[in-house]
């Protein structure tokens, strides 16, 4: 209803009906804005296991796929709070592999020798966040398009990860990284454990904190954001450094699955994970976003990589049925969104 | 007794946009505990005076004092923290935040960062109570409510702030009579709390029944200031918000000539929105559409020029019917629509003006898809000339002439074209007062050379005075239908207030009427 004369409030219909979401919501109403990623999620394992048969459906290949996701999966919920905030970031795999390669130079591993492999992971983290800042600082004050700003860090990145490294796979001599991050503990890989904490963490952080909420009304509505006394620009700034630590991670456990870092890591990772946020049922226009719905999209898109795998199929394959999926997934988002507000 | 000192005062405020001087010299005093009530056309610089206030724009001239000491609001973070909240007109709420949400924004009950839900729940329920608004949940989805609801939450916003000056910018536009009732209750209960309200409305019986004091804009200047709200004569209020007699402002109604009618519509309906509208308009006439905003006036519009498609009825223009629901029917057959959004819907804001006006008659300066730049600019420039764009400079980029030469360029797009009925929503919104009457002249020397004309307008008077018949659209419907010169003011409100009446008969039915 739109109309100024159309009564008091109480007769609006919409009241007597419960919410249909609020933007923390997780529990039903997040289940049902869910449905239609479960539903694709289960198909999809349905798939794997006819076709497949033990070799899809057994913990040995859960744990491959959680941890085939992981590292796109921490990209992706950084991703999340960009893309809800109003923004978008073309660099996350280009910084990825500038991270992997700073954190494996022969300098940064004679440190590690020194004072343990916290300092690989430190260079990686500071890597990310300074190139995050930097496409932060150039889209908030520098008023450059966050798509140009980022597309030219994509570039800007990965050359440098390729002088860096002069082209060269740079192998992780470090015992200790190898063996902390390799770990398993109860069966469960290191790197599959921090991409949970990671969903927690960002979960928590997007929904029930003064940040979160700051970051749907920046990506919303920027000039309430800034009539209600929220430093915008300030903001923005730290969204992008935010995903650039992700990108740092994200390069760690790409490191500790290949025992590598190259200038050649994460390569189109910016495809995957905007599209595991947008059929997760982020705005990709800001202001509405959720972490749960990037989860099941980032679990969808290497569930199926691991189903073709499983039956030899081709990359090629892969991403045609890939393109597939993104596109019924919004348009089955769409249909739902619009059946909610009616 | 002595003159306590004032809690805010504003002198000889300046502020200029590219091509306007908005703010030209704007005093304002207002004291604790008073409602000081702001008057002044569209245009006069209400709604720029308040950015200035809240700390939306800087100043490029003037003092701001509070308490007797002077400030500088830097952004609106200040501006909050000194005590002056703002509730605006165009809602500045975030529609995937949830009322409580945009309650707090941007001042979160949390503790170390972590946001206590709970507690603003509790708290957000409070002030909508306080507002007689308890039926509004706070967990709810702010994009769900209605705009008389999103003005609610954005009262309850300012109170959340415990200011001490609350800005209020026609918070009644959007509200019923019960809720304006409401309204004026909370206002009182802060007035008796010493906190100053700063109300802006264009209705004179609401600044009379809570108005202390009132300050009078025109154009951009304080041109009386420290008036009585309740003892000022209303025509001594006219002749200050207008500085002119009301009626000189309007081109003269030379009289229709006698033709057959050019425009028909006939039954035209949208279910919800309006139904079995009827009118017709001859060459050289000018009809008036009148109503309060929401009552369909813009719906109608546009059905008539296809962009919404019609459910029922037809539209003929010169005897040839146009196909419902297109747009390009309605261009062929030479109807022009000025729509109410100027800047999102009609005009591209960065490109130059010759490009603007040229824009709906391209084919006529291309050959084989390939524009002539040189013709192009040549018959734009001359009807830029003829409307009096100014600058007179067909380069120029849209974005920095003023309104009232926005309207100007979008007018002399369809002349351009040569239109032969041209519909026109609220075509002096945002448009200064000088530049009002050059529009009207305009619109008039249109007609004089044939052109068929329907204007929406929000202010009766203007419609009054431009038009030479008057539909007035109340709930959809068209309630009267007749000579402008046999109608006034008070008789469109009584008829607007009586169809509002039939539709909404009695209040304690109103719980059935969705």
């Amino acid at each position: 209803m739109s109309a100024s004369t159309s009564g008091p409030l109480p007769t609006d219909p919409s009241l007597q009906t419960p919410a249909t979401s609020s933007s923390a919501g997780f529990g039903g109403s997040g289940l049902r804005r869910n449905l239609g990623l479960v539903v694709a999620l289960v198909v999809l394992c349905v798939a794997g296991a006819i076709t497949a048969g033990d070799r899809f459906a057994s913990v040995d290949n859960v744990v491959t796929i959680l941890r085939l996701a992981s590292g796109i999966g921490v990209v992706a919920i950084g991703m999340t709070f960009v893309i809800t905030g109003g923004g978008i970031d073309l660099s996350v795999g280009a910084i990825v592999a500038l991270a992997s390669i700073w954190a494996t130079t022969t300098g940064t591993q004679a440190m590690a020798d020194n004072i343990g492999w916290i300092a690989m992971v430190f260079a990686a983290l500071v890597v990310g966040a300074i190139c995050g800042a930097i496409n932060g600082l150039l889209i908030a004050y520098g008023k450059v398009v966050p798509f140009i700003a980022t597309l030219a860090m994509l570039a800007g990145a990965r050359g440098l990860a390729e002088i860096v490294s002069d082209r060269k796979t740079q192998i992780i001599r470090h015992q200790g990284f190898a063996d902390f991050f390799g770990a398993e503990p109860l069966g469960i890989p290191v790197i599959v454990l921090i991409f949970v904490a990671v969903a927690a963490a960002g979960w928590f952080l997007l929904n029930r904190t003064t940040f979160g909420r700051r970051t749907f009304a920046v990506g919303g509505n920027p000039e309430a954001a800034r009539l209600a006394g929220i430093k915008v620009q300030r903001h923005t700034v730290y969204l992008y450094a935010l995903l650039g630590v992700c990108c740092g991670i994200g390069a760690v456990i790409l490191m500790s699955r290949t025992t590598t870092g190259t200038s050649t890591h994460g390569m189109l990772w910016e495809l995957d994970a905007i599209a595991a946020v947008v059929i997760g049922g982020t705005l990709l226009s800001g202001g509405r976003g959720t972490v749960t719905g990037t989860l099941f999209g980032v679990l969808i898109f290497t569930t199926l990589t691991n189903v073709f795998t499983l039956n030899n199929l081709s990359i090629s394959a892969q991403a045609v049925a890939k393109g597939v999926i993104i596109v019924i997934a919004v348009l089955l988002q769409q249909r739902i969104a619009n059946r909610t507000t009616s | 007794m002595p003159e306590p000192t004032p809690l805010l005062e504003m002198r000889d405020i300046v502020k200029e946009f590219p091509g306007v001087r908005a703010l030209d010299g704007v005093d304002l005093t207002v004291r604790a505990g008073e409602v000081h009530c702001l008057l002044g056309q569209n245009g006069a610089g209400k709604s720029t005076l308040i950015k200035v206030l809240s700390g939306a724009h800087g100043v490029d001239g003037g003092t701001i004092s509070w308490r007797g000491e002077q400030v500088a609001f830097a952004n609106p973070q200040a501006a909050l923290d000194t005590g002056i909240a703002t509730i605006y007109q165009e809602l500045d709420l975030v529609d995937g935040l949830s009322v409580a949400d945009n309650i707090f924004l941007g001042h979160e009950k949390a503790r170390g960062g972590i946001t206590r839900d709970a507690d603003m729940n509790r708290a957000a329920r409070e002030l909508l109570a306080r507002l007689g608004h308890s039926e509004i949940r706070p967990t709810r989805e702010v994009g769900s409510l209605s705009a008389a609801g999103k003005q609610i939450v954005s009262m309850a916003r300012a109170l959340s702030r415990d200011a001490q000056v609350i800005v209020m910018d026609e918070p009644s536009a959007v509200l019923d009579s019960d809720e304006v009732d409401g309204l004026f209750r909370v206002v009182d209960d802060l007035r008796t709390a010493g906190t100053a309200i700063i109300y802006i409305s264009h209705r004179l019986e609401e600044i009379r029944r809570i108005g202390d004091r009132l300050t009078v804009l025109k154009d951009g200047r304080t041109v009386a200031g420290d008036l009585s709200a309740t003892d000022t004569p209303t025509s001594e209020l006219i002749t200050l918000m207008t500085g002119r007699e009301v009626s000189s402002v309007y081109p003269e109604r030379p009289g229709v000539p006698d033709a057959a009618p050019l425009l028909v519509v006939d039954g035209l309906a949208r279910t919800g929105e309006f139904s079995d509208v009827s009118f017709a308009v001859r060459p050289g006439e000018i009809v008036g559409l009148a109503g309060l905003v929401g009552a369909g006036r813009s719906e109608i519009v546009e059905t008539v020029y296809g962009a919404r498609k019609a459910h029922a009825g037809t539209v003929t223009v010169d005897g040839e019917r146009l196909r419902p629901g297109a747009v390009a029917s309605a261009v062929k057959a030479g109807i022009g629509l000025c729509p109410e959004e100027r800047k999102s819907q009609g005009l591209v804001l960065d490109d130059a003006v010759y490009r603007n006006v040229s824009l709906a008659s391209l084919p006529r300066f291309s050959r084989r898809g390939v524009t002539d730049e040189s013709a192009e600019r040549a018959a734009a420039q001359e009807v830029t000339r003829s409307v009096g764009v100014r600058p007179d400079d067909p380069d120029r980029i849209i974005r920095t002439l003023s309104g009232g030469n926005q309207q100007k360029v979008v007018l002399a797009r369809w002349l351009l074209r040569d239109c032969r009925v041209l519909l026109l929503d609220e075509p002096t919104r945002g448009v200064d007062v000088g530049a009002r009457a050059e529009i009207y002249t305009l619109i008039r020397s249109l007609a004089d050379r044939g052109v068929a004309i329907v204007v929406v307008s929000s202010d009766i008077e203007e419609v009054l005075g431009l038009s030479d018949r008057v539909l007035v659209i109340a709930d959809g419907s068209v309630v009267h239908d007749g000579a402008s010169s046999a109608i006034d003011a008070s008789g469109i409100l009584d008829r607007i207030i009586a169809q509002h009446d039939r539709t909404h008969p009695s209040p304690d039915q109103e719980g059935d009427v969705a």
